[in-house]
């Protein structure tokens, strides 16, 4: 009987790996997510920007952290979805995981863009100072964006997609040893860059007038990467039947 | 109304914010449903002009079913 599970959960398994099928559950997934981020999003901006109080330090200047701090999240976010795709793709050779991985990537450093562009123009009032060298938040940031950049720089040079894949893979797992540097760069190195207030051991230590729309944005920001992943994923499975079709085209059936 | 925009002073720095997230945001979201109809758009062109047989060849390379 469990012999039986075991199979049957293996056919489901391999029943989701079919890009034939993800084309058709993404297809019906697509419009009620693109729908739900423009829900939260909208309701998040509401209370970001109109129906929160400033801060007693901060001023105004608080709001910007309902834009920044997500980004940051989905930036992080981001990377973690590419490096265990690339681990899966490289362990498993599930067909569906480098697809995935690739997608992920230019979503994830456009996150990390606008997470270190909003840091800036929140340090520059409050910090006195656009950018700090010497805040290991920041640099492990930064680092993250270009682990993003040579993923993608990786994929586009390499013309054969299945090394492409590999060595794309391989890079995305090394750098995810900056996941836990940016996650605990605020309290090894305590320099300019405040600590967690909102995924803590002890719970947040925000008030929830500031904790509501900071909720609603992060969970905005996070349906909008998963839709997105899912768009981007439907591009790249047709791209590669694109490419089988021209292969077939060109050189027969048999040489594919 | 214009206090709104005033930000207390900081709207230089607010609303910057904001607005490079609605720009990364929109040219994501633009770039990516180009993209999906570009490529879309080349299958069917590719698979109007191939056989039957050379189709049948590129979903089993791709690991799909032909339909």
């Amino acid at each position: 009987m469990a012999g039986m599970n075991m199979i049957s959960a293996a056919q489901r398994f391999h029943a989701y790996a079919n890009p034939a099928r993800f084309m058709a559950l993404s297809a019906r997934l697509l419009m009620p997510l693109a729908a739900l981020t423009a829900l939260l999003t909208g309701a998040g901006l509401w209370f970001a920007l109109a129906a929160s109080p400033p801060d007693y330090q901060q001023g105004e200047t608080v709001r910007i952290m309902y834009v920044h701090v997500p980004s940051a999240w989905l930036a992080m976010m981001g990377y973690g979805v590419m490096a265990v795709a690339s681990a899966v793709a490289l362990i498993f050779r599930h067909p569906l995981a480098d697809v995935c991985a690739k997608s992920a990537a230019p979503i994830g450093a456009a996150f990390t863009f606008l997470a270190l562009l909003t840091g800036s123009l929140w340090g520059a009032p409050m910090w006195g100072t656009w950018w700090e060298w010497g805040d290991a938040r920041l640099v492990s940031m930064l680092v993250l964006f270009f682990l993003y950049l040579g993923y993608m720089a990786l994929w586009a040079t390499i013309e054969e997609p299945v090394r492409a894949a590999r060595a794309a893979a391989v890079l995305a797992l090394v750098g995810s040893i900056n996941l836990p540097v940016i996650r605990y760069s605020v309290v090894w190195w305590n320099t300019l860059h405040q600590p967690a207030s909102v995924f803590r051991m002890d719970g947040p230590t925000i008030a929830p007038s500031m904790l509501l729309p900071l909720g609603l944005m992060g969970a905005g920001f996070t349906l909008l990467f998963v839709t997105l992943l899912l768009v981007r994923m439907r591009a790249e499975i047709l791209r590669r039947r694109v490419r089988n079709l021209r292969l077939a085209q060109a050189g027969g059936a048999g040489e594919v | 109304m214009a206090e709104f925009f005033h930000m207390g002073g900081y709207a230089l720095f607010v609303w910057p914010a904001y607005g490079a997230a609605l720009l990364v945001a929109v040219a994501l979201i633009w770039q990516s449903i180009a993209d999906y109809r570009a490529q879309a758009r080349l299958v069917e062109t590719l698979e109007k002009a191939a056989g039957g047989r050379v189709r049948r060849a590129a979903h089993r390379q791709s690991g799909e079913d032909p339909s």
